[in-house]
């Protein structure tokens, strides 16, 4: 028996998937009809009730996020969907809004009826033209179909939908900045308090949940919060989608209760490269420490990774093999964040700038051992004292990679530069040794 | 007073402190004396907690948050225990680690840097950095410097991005146009490509930068920090009454800043009395005494001008014209010579636009009146009239863009064009032709909390006055009189004007002249009300009056000036460079200017603002003891002459408690139907005090007419098309700017080069022009 759970994902192997038929063939949007007959604490409390965990990374329970945003207040709410996923590894959004834009769609009423918003808006990565294209058009034939616009399926209830196209910064799927970006100003994370429940977008109180949160909702309405809170484990309930990616026979999304664990799931996905076998991973994208073939059987869920010194993150799982040289991996994701660094705090902006030159070195064989104490100095001076999680993310894979390959770190330096050889870990190295 | 808030108890570094509640912990830790080091923070700000300089640990009922937290942005609890540099070695490493990465791309060169010295920095770097850097890589760099105004300079690889300047921009000032642009350690402060950074207040944004990386292109690379002597002083150039601070190296002024002063101007001042000191320095200094000996001024010694000045007033029926910026000392020493010495009430210090409805409303309802700034974070409504105070008074601008920004406070403009001042206020605009003004003012529906904040120029609108006073005595509205010069105020207490003797008393009160006379120890005082400015002139040109003291009077400020009374009249000028006064004087005697003497300014707030000599070396004298020299002389001594002998004697003169002056209210004249003038002076413009301030002059802003589009449209013209304004009197020609004015009126600046209204036009505001398309 599979492990998988196919929800979200049950029907992207049909044509029309994408398609408001190909959505409602498979009872879409009747999770919205059920919601709307509710009342919307109800609804509220059924999200409570499922356990559901933001799945955009930091996995705070996303039935008490909707219930911090004040009720009765007179104030306009909001609805904000964070779909900018930009983080190296990160793709799961954006399959999923290409196979199944509609589940969103739906989710996006149900959530916005329950908190009162009247107005949602969807921020979506800029550079997936082809996603956004199936977001429009899913958007509009909603509005087409009464599920959006006035008095929805006679209930009453108003909705207006946006898809805002950002402008290619990963900063913005910080939930401040993503909200400073949709207002027109550049994108930098704002100073909390006031959280986005008191003061979010233009000053209301404002719900910045994570696409597959979103697209999690019609499923917990349609068949309950018990059915939800029966997968996972037990303070990570839930199905979820896993990414696997790199150095894996079969990439790709896998939908399975969280608590699976890697070898699971690397079976799922027909194994390391052929060949070789597992070096590192991610358990959650470039920024949380990563793993090792240590870690093939911790459970996947956010308590169990927590514990085994990371974070469960995204679920991007990034699969590495021997070839790969664990330096060079980290340094590009390094000047992933150096590029990315928004600049408004000093130990990101200043920090990711001196950590490139440092492994820059490193990598070249320049530099000396005392170069690693400096550089977790560094990231111990980076690392919780950022403005925002970002400046985090920069020193976890730094730290976890020189505690679990030290050796080879030094190895650069007693080599005169890399010791691995690039090619070895490309793809095509693969396919010429299969050939 | 505000009611005192909820207070909360903390513990920082071991001690025990109770703040109100709201209070910063960074603020609660100064009060025990103990200094986190930052950068961002700045106490009159908005907190952003970017620079992560002053991380602590904090714990709450034992709870303690996972990291250290910038103290900068938390605000104490009940139960919080806050850790410091001091006391947590998390916190210690913490700060060392961020002061190690703002200097990762701080370039060192610190013995060049103007901020070096002086600089947050290189303090912090020193009290809270490690002793040496660990980084050996390349620094970012980039062109230097950038012109961000002709006045302000950006180096932006000093830059720590701390946002200081830019939300100075924002939130106080109103002039967002610098911001930040790009991101990571390429982000930078920038200027939008075709604004500039066009703003009066743009110097504070140099001195609360914490590095060299805003600097004023007048001081740049002029001084080292440790080798000036600093006086605390006080702004002469308007009549808000910000205390500065003046820098002064070998006897000669560098750079003047911003004194802090939470009452008044807070931290902040004007690009004006920031950078306008150079006519101190002018090369055409009056420097000796000069008399006049066929037809020619020659220099004399002062034995012999003082004689000669004697000589001439001797038994002479004289008028005194004192000007608006002479210190109260200078004022009240000017007041008493012309009672004692010359024995006349003919003395005037508004050198200006001025009626007999405007002295009546000033001794009636200004003279010892207490209106403060205070009042204006209290004021339920603003109204202005006759006053646009970013152009005329700016800190006073300041502070109600503070109550604007912090509560939302109402203003009302009642004005002939809707400046961009006025938007930034958010104010109501009450168009009116100007002359018209009474109507608008008697419309307003005001409450005891209202101010209703009265420039000079509202002397110009028969009626306007009188109806601010009949509003304000129904309503128990306070009436803020803000004059344009820094003297005017002070001069009015002193008595420097013909209805009134120091202390608002009444010249026509024989209890009040008794008071003085007593005082003065001289028997009786002329009990005739005096002229005013424009009539002194009018009397000296009929031979009425034939001799006249002049101090600090440019006659081109005045409406209509009669240049033959100063033609056929002996003329004392007391000066500090030559004008259409020294021209034509008989004796010229030098005088100090505000840095070479101390005194004291009264602000419209009538506050004494008293300051200290800066230039102790100088030679000049104050015009206080010029004039008690020759009063010695006359036989009639002032009794004092030293500044802190006037100000003791004008001290115990202060208060008068009897009745004050009755006003008579004056009906407002019928709005003509043809073309008006309207117009006013900008902060920068061809004033006298401005000279030599190439950098500072760079940004006054453009002299333009002002005319609405339906004017436009009438005239033919369009944005940027020459027009012609002329009266019999004369012409000038401006280009246009079409602008939010009333119909049928077009404003001209009053003081610009090209666009003298008084001098050129001999109009005042409500006069008939007119307007025609080309020269």
């Amino acid at each position: 028996m599979s492990k998988l759970t196919p929800v979200l994902s049950a029907h992207w192997d049909e044509r029309d998937s994408h398609t408001l038929a190909g959505y409602q063939r498979h009872g879409g949007y009747n999770a919205m009809k059920k919601a709307l007959a509710m009342d919307p604490d109800a609804v509220i409390q059924m999200v409570k009730d499922s356990g559901l965990r933001g799945r955009g990374g930091a996995g705070f329970p996303t039935g008490n996020k909707w219930g911090f945003i004040p009720q009765g207040d007179n104030k306009d709410h909001y609805l904000v969907v964070n779909a900018d996923e930009s983080e190296p590894g990160t793709c799961k959004d954006t399959p999923l809004l290409m196979a199944n834009p509609h589940v969103l769609v739906e989710g996006v009423i149900i959530s916005s009826y329950a908190i009162r918003a009247k107005h949602a808006f969807i921020y979506i990565r800029g550079e997936v033209t082809h996603v956004t294209r199936r977001m429009l058009q899913a958007i509009e034939d909603a509005y087409k179909a009464g599920f959006l616009g006035k008095n929805i399926l006679g209930k009453g209830f108003d909705l207006e939908l946006t898809l805002h196209i950002g402008a290619g910064a990963y900063i913005c799927g910080e939930e401040t900045a993503l909200l400073d970006s949709l207002e027109g100003f550049r994108g930098q994370p704002r100073l909390r308090p006031p959280f986005p429940a008191i003061a979010g977008l233009y000053a209301r109180p404002t719900v910045v949940n994570n696409v597959e949160s979103i697209a999690s909702v019609p499923a917990i309405i349609d068949k309950g919060a018990e059915w939800f809170a029966s997968l996972g484990t037990e303070k990570s309930k839930g199905f979820t989608l896993f990414s696997l990616s790199g150095h894996v026979n079969n990439p790709g999304q896998f939908e399975a209760p969280l608590g699976i664990t890697l070898r699971e799931l690397l079976e799922l996905a027909g194994g390391v490269r052929t060949g070789h076998r597992l070096k590192f991973w991610t358990p959650g994208g470039s920024s949380t420490p990563i793993f090792t073939d240590a870690h093939l059987d911790t459970p996947l869920d956010y308590e169990s990774v927590s514990a085994a010194g990371s974070m469960l993150g995204t679920k991007a799982l990034q699969i590495f093999d021997e070839t790969t040289c664990v330096l060079r991996a980290v340094l590009r994701w390094t000047e992933f964040y150096k590029h990315e660094s928004c600049g408004k705090c000093t130990p990101c902006r200043e920090g990711t700038w001196w950590l490139v030159q440092i492994l820059r070195d490193l990598e070249n064989g320049k530099g000396s051992e005392a170069d690693l104490a400096k550089l977790l100095d560094i990231c111990d001076n980076l690392l919780g004292r950022s403005f925002c999680a970002l400046g985090d993310g920069a020193a976890s894979p730094i730290m976890s990679s020189i505690m679990y390959f030290r050796d080879e770190y030094i190895a650069h330096l007693t080599n005169g530069g890399c010791p691995f050889d690039p090619v070895a870990s490309t793809l095509f190295a693969s396919s010429k040794a299969g050939a | 007073m505000q009611p005192q808030t909820d207070l909360i108890t903390l513990i920082i570094d071991g001690f025990e402190i109770t703040v109100p509640k709201g209070t910063l912990v960074i603020r609660a830790a100064e009060q025990l004396g103990i200094q986190i080091p930052r950068f961002c923070d700045h106490p009159l700000l908005s907190p952003v907690g970017a620079c992560r300089q002053c991380l602590v640990d904090i714990e709450i009922n034992g709870r303690a948050f996972p990291k250290p937290q910038a103290s900068c942005t938390i605000p104490v609890e009940n139960g919080m225990v806050v850790k410091t540099q001091l006391t947590s070695e998390v916190a210690h490493k913490a700060q060392e680690g961020v002061m190690e990465f703002l200097l990762v791309n701080h370039p060192l060169d610190c013995p060049v840097c103007d901020k070096g010295g002086e600089c947050p920095l290189q303090n912090q770097a020193m009290t809270n950095g490690r002793g040496e850097s660990r980084f050996e890589g390349k620094k970012r760099t980039f062109e230097k410097p950038l012109h961000i105004s002709s006045q302000v300079l950006l180096d932006r690889e000093r830059c720590i991005l701390c946002a200081r300047c830019t939300r100075f921009s924002k939130e106080i000032a109103g002039d967002p146009f610098i911001d930040m642009g790009e991101r990571g350690a390429l982000q930078q402060v920038a200027i939008y490509e075709k604004d500039p950074f066009d703003s009066y207040f743009s110097g504070n944004t140099v001195q609360i930068c914490p590095v060299g990386a805003l600097t004023g292109a007048a001081y740049r690379f002029r001084s080292r920090p440790f080798d000036l002597v600093s006086t605390p002083s006080v702004c002469e150039h308007c009549a808000s009454g910000c205390s500065l601070r003046t820098d002064v190296r070998r006897n000669k002024t560098l750079r003047r800043l911003a004194g802090n002063d939470p009452e008044v101007n807070e931290e902040w001042n004007c690009d004006k009395g920031r950078w306008a000191f150079q006519y101190t320095m002018a090369k055409d200094r009056i420097t000796t005494p000069l008399i006049r000996e066929n037809g020619v001024l020659r220099e004399a010694s002062w034995p012999e001008a003082i004689a000669a000045a004697t000589k001439g007033l001797q038994g002479k029926k004289a008028g005194v014209l004192v000007g608006g910026r002479t210190t109260v000392e200078d004022a009240y020493a000017y007041a008493k010579f012309a009672r004692v010495a010359l024995g006349t009430n003919d003395v005037d210090f508004r050198s200006r636009p001025h009626s007999d409805e405007e002295r009546e409303f000033l001794a009636a309802f200004v003279a010892g009146s207490k209106v403060r700034y205070s009042d204006i974070d209290v004021a339920d409504h603003v109204v202005l009239v006759g006053f646009e105070p970013e152009e005329e008074s700016p800190i006073v601008f300041l502070r109600i863009r503070k109550q604007v920004s912090k509560r939302g406070l109402a203003v009302t403009a009642i004005s002939s064009w809707n400046t961009r001042g006025f938007k930034k206020l958010g104010a109501k605009y009450v168009g009116v032709v100007p002359g018209s003004e009474a109507n608008a003012i008697s419309a307003l529906t005001l409450t005891n909390q209202s101010v209703i904040v009265v420039g000079e120029r509202l002397s110009e609108s028969t009626g306007a006055l009188s109806a601010v006073a009949e509003i304000a005595s129904k309503s128990g509205a306070k009436i803020a009189w803000v004059p344009r010069r820094a003297g005017e105020r002070g001069a009015l207490e002193a008595g420097a004007i013909g209805n009134l003797l120091p202390g608002a008393r009444p010249v026509a009160d024989a209890a009040a002249r008794v008071d003085v006379a007593a005082a003065w120890s001289v028997d009786s005082l002329p009990a005739t009300i005096g002229l005013d400015s424009k009539a002194i002139l009018a009397a000296a040109a009929k031979g009425e009056i034939q001799a006249l003291v002049v101090g600090g009077v440019d006659p081109f400020d005045m409406h209509d000036p009669d240049f033959a009374g100063l033609d056929s009249a002996f003329l004392l000028s007391l000066e500090m460079r030559p004008s259409a006064i020294t021209e034509r004087a008989d004796v010229v005697l030098p005088v100090a200017s505000v840095v070479e003497k101390s005194g004291s300014f009264m602000s419209w707030e009538g506050r004494t603002r008293t300051f200290e000599q800066a230039l102790p070396e100088s030679v000049y004298q104050s015009d206080l003891y010029l004039l008690s020299l020759i009063a010695d002389s006359l036989g009639a001594p002032l009794g004092f002459n030293t500044v802190r002998g006037a100000a003791r004697e004008f001290g115990t003169l202060a208060n008068w408690d009897g009745a004050r002056t009755t006003f008579s209210r004056k009906s407002t004249s019928a709005s003509a139907t043809t073309t008006v003038l309207a117009s006013w002076r900008q902060l920068l413009d061809n004033g006298s005090l401005q000279i030599n301030e190439p950098n500072l002059s760079g940004t006054a802003r453009k002299a333009v007419a002002r005319i609405n589009a339906k004017f436009a449209q009438s005239l033919g013209v369009a944005d940027g098309d020459l027009v012609t304004v002329s009266t019999d009197h004369g012409a000038l020609s401006l280009n246009v700017e079409i602008s939010d004015v009333v119909d049928n009126v077009v404003w001209l600046p009053r003081n610009a080069v090209a666009s003298q209204s008084l001098r050129m036009l001999g109009a005042l505001n409500g006069a008939e022009v007119k307007v025609r398309k080309g020269l």
